[in-house]
């Protein structure tokens, strides 16, 4: 297994009292693999990927447990220093908004070709010419002439495509993708996804998409893990989970989009919010929001159970799954 | 048929690009509209859609008279509104209401909820005489589904989702016939999204309102709309009912726009025929002569360059009454279905 996150809790101390972002996260992705991590904003989602990286803001974040587990060696027991080697070298991270991830005084050449003298300890000239194929790598059309240009003499999908070049610069075995296309208009959207698809097949690379989006999703991944409220409610393989969700919330959500495809009735609305991430209800987070939720949610933390039925693994944070999954 | 209330031909609106600090001169126009025309029936939706720059804000913005358009005209039951000034244009806009995109931003982090729903009345008294404005901001609350109770509460205490019916409240205070709509859900988490177009659905048939739905989610687009207009570059590429453009769209930008949406469906991704457009949109400061879309176009000839395709129901069509007959500003426009049907389940 590439990377492992097993039972990883996180929080922040705010003015208000701690906050638990993420509460006991699970999962795992190969070499070759999408893995989708779905959840709403507050879910956690992202705050999982940072602890990953290792680019939280500690304080006011605290890693209170867990293990992250890549190519088998625990980053959080490892040093700093260590750390960073594999940072950007070995695993990397696509931003959600390139304009702002980007340094605005820097050519985008400058900033590609820094990857190559701190990780390779390059030359500048070598360096950039690290980036000029770079930047063909990622189809930026006239990649010579425009290696010396500035963030914001690109357009959003050209940026992006930055911010992947940068991602892959020294071929790493994972990469946390962050809502990469959330910014970008819907044709741009496709065409990014593409690219970066096909670089992850090309490199054989473990891919973690964070995202909101089920369209998205549908279209990419291997597998999905659903978060909410800082914990994993549904995982499993992607087929699966759009046919039959063995969970409330994954089910209310699947309900509440519209399709593209047909004209429906009146859209199924989850009620209520997401909850406050200082005061979690107790039992199943999701209880005062669900349709099927009785006294036993309110009392008892549902575990992961296992999804008997189904041949290919899958987990579910629902006392009710097997009513949920032939609802 | 109902008759129309909102008549908007031949829109223009064109932002000067200036030149020098003492001595300005002109040395272009963004063209951020550039002649749109379009009918608003009582009690429908239209849907607007587009990508980022294509000028759909400006014409939202246009409509509710927050932007003078450059040539062309806007009218609210045979008055035109780009000529109305004072009062006249006072009592128009009474009647054409908007609600914003970012809940965050469009209101005012220093009035409580109930100055802000209730702000609407200080400019149009007739309304609501003083007395009797509270009652109606609560009432307005309960309409949208927040407490009444919260009148006295300041926007940040309170969730994106239920700003948006803060929003929504203030543009029904008062009692508009028109709610444009720009982006009303973009900014909201998926299941509160679902909350907030079933509110805008509910109020439409409680109140007979009529909207002009701007947003770039194709996919709420044909939820919430009776009538669609894609938009590209500050022209209407592609206009019908919604089984017309998104069963049988006839435009080439209007097939890649669908078939780019990603459908919550794994199993479609072996049924889908992707279009994947090359480059990106032309700066409206530059636009491309001729059919704006044709250096994306994998249809586009010689002709497309020379000649501008006027907005109507293409030649091929002509005289038919298929869901293929509809207003489609393409030289060479062809059907052509790109999203899948949803299986039958």
């Amino acid at each position: 297994m590439l990377l492992e996150v097993r039972d990883l809790h996180v929080e922040f101390k705010t003015r208000d009292g701690v906050a638990k972002a993420v509460n006991g996260v699970n999962y795992s992705v190969d070499a070759g693999q999408t893995l989708a991590v779905l959840g709403e904003s507050g879910s956690g989602k992202s705050v999982t990927a940072q602890a990953v990286m290792g680019i939280l803001d500690m304080p006011p974040g605290r890693i209170a447990g867990g293990e992250i587990l890549f190519k088998g060696a625990d980053l959080l027991k490892m040093k700093e220093e260590e750390r960073r080697k594999i940072r950007g070298a070995d695993m990397a991270m696509i931003f959600q908004d390139a304009l702002s991830s980007l340094n605005p005084v820097l050519s985008v050449g400058a900033q590609l070709g820094e990857m190559f003298e701190v990780h390779r300890g390059m030359s500048r000239k070598d360096a950039r010419g690290k980036a000029v194929e770079l930047m063909d790598r990622v189809k930026i059309p006239a990649a010579k002439e425009r290696v010396g240009d500035y963030p914001h003499q690109f357009s959003g999908g050209m940026r992006q495509r930055i911010m992947i070049a940068m991602a892959l610069a020294l071929e790493p075995s994972l990469i946390i993708a962050d809502e990469p296309t959330t910014a970008l208009d819907v044709t741009v959207q496709a065409q990014v996804m593409d690219l970066l698809a096909e670089l992850q097949r090309e490199l054989n690379m473990g891919l973690i998409l964070i995202t909101h989006d089920l369209g998205v999703v549908a279209d990419v991944a291997d597998k999905i893990a659903v978060m909410y409220a800082g914990r994993i409610v549904e995982a499993a393989p992607v087929h699966d989970i759009y046919r039959s969700p063995a969970h409330p919330y994954t089910r209310g959500l699947l309900d509440s989009i519209p399709r593209l495809d047909q004209k429906g009735q009146e859209l199924y609305a989850i009620k209520g919010l997401p909850p406050n991430l200082l005061a979690i209800p107790s039992g199943c987070a999701f209880n005062p929001r669900c349709p099927m939720a009785r006294a036993v949610c309110r009392t008892d933390v549902p575990p992961l159970y296992e999804v008997t039925e189904s041949p290919a693994p899958r987990t579910s944070a629902c006392h009710f799954w097997k009513e949920c999954l032939h609802a | 048929m109902p008759e129309a209330i909102l008549e908007v031909r031949d829109l223009v609106k064109h932002f000067p690009l200036t030149q020098g600090i003492l001595f300005k001169k002109q040395i272009g126009a963004v063209k951020a509209v550039d002649g749109v025309s379009f009918d608003l029936k009582a009690g429908e939706t239209l849907g607007i859609v587009g990508e980022s720059g294509c000028g759909k804000s400006t014409v939202a913005k246009m409509l509710v008279n927050l932007e003078r358009p450059t040539s062309g005209a806007i009218s609210y039951k045979g008055e035109d509104l780009t000529r109305l000034s004072g009062r006249a244009l006072k009592a128009v806009r009474r009647n054409i209401q908007m609600v914003f995109q970012d809940p965050y931003t469009s209101l005012n982090p220093r009035m409580t909820v109930g100055d802000i729903i209730g702000e609407p009345y200080e400019i149009h008294p007739e309304v609501a005489p003083k007395g009797d404005r509270r009652r109606k901001v609560q009432d307005l609350l309960d309409v949208v589904g927040l407490n009444p109770e919260y009148v006295n509460r300041y926007p940040h205490q309170f969730s994106g989702g239920q700003r948006q019916r803060i929003g929504i409240a203030r543009g029904l205070a008062l009692r508009p016939e028109i709610i444009v709509a720009d982006e009303p859900v973009s900014a909201l988490d998926v299941s509160v999204q679902a909350q907030v177009v079933n509110l805008l659905e509910r109020l439409q048939d409680e109140f007979s309102l009529s909207y002009v739905f701007i947003a770039h989610d194709l996919s709420i687009v044909r939820h919430i709309s009776d009538r669609v207009a894609v938009m590209y570059l500050g022209r209407i590429a592609e206009t019908g009912t919604d089984t017309q453009i998104y069963d049988h769209p006839t435009h080439p930008y209007t097939q890649a726009l669908l078939s780019a949406v990603p459908v919550p469906d794994p199993g479609a991704r072996e049924r889908r025929e992707r279009i994947i457009l090359t480059g990106d949109v032309p700066s409206p400061a530059n636009p491309p002569s001729g059919c704006t879309f044709r250096t994306r176009c994998w249809k586009a000839q010689q002709h497309c360059t020379d000649e501008v395709p006027l907005l109507a129901v293409p030649e091929a069509f002509r005289g038919q009454t298929g869901p293929a007959a509809h207003p489609s500003a393409c030289h060479f426009a062809a059907e052509r279905q790109v999203v899948p049907p949803a299986e039958e389940s």
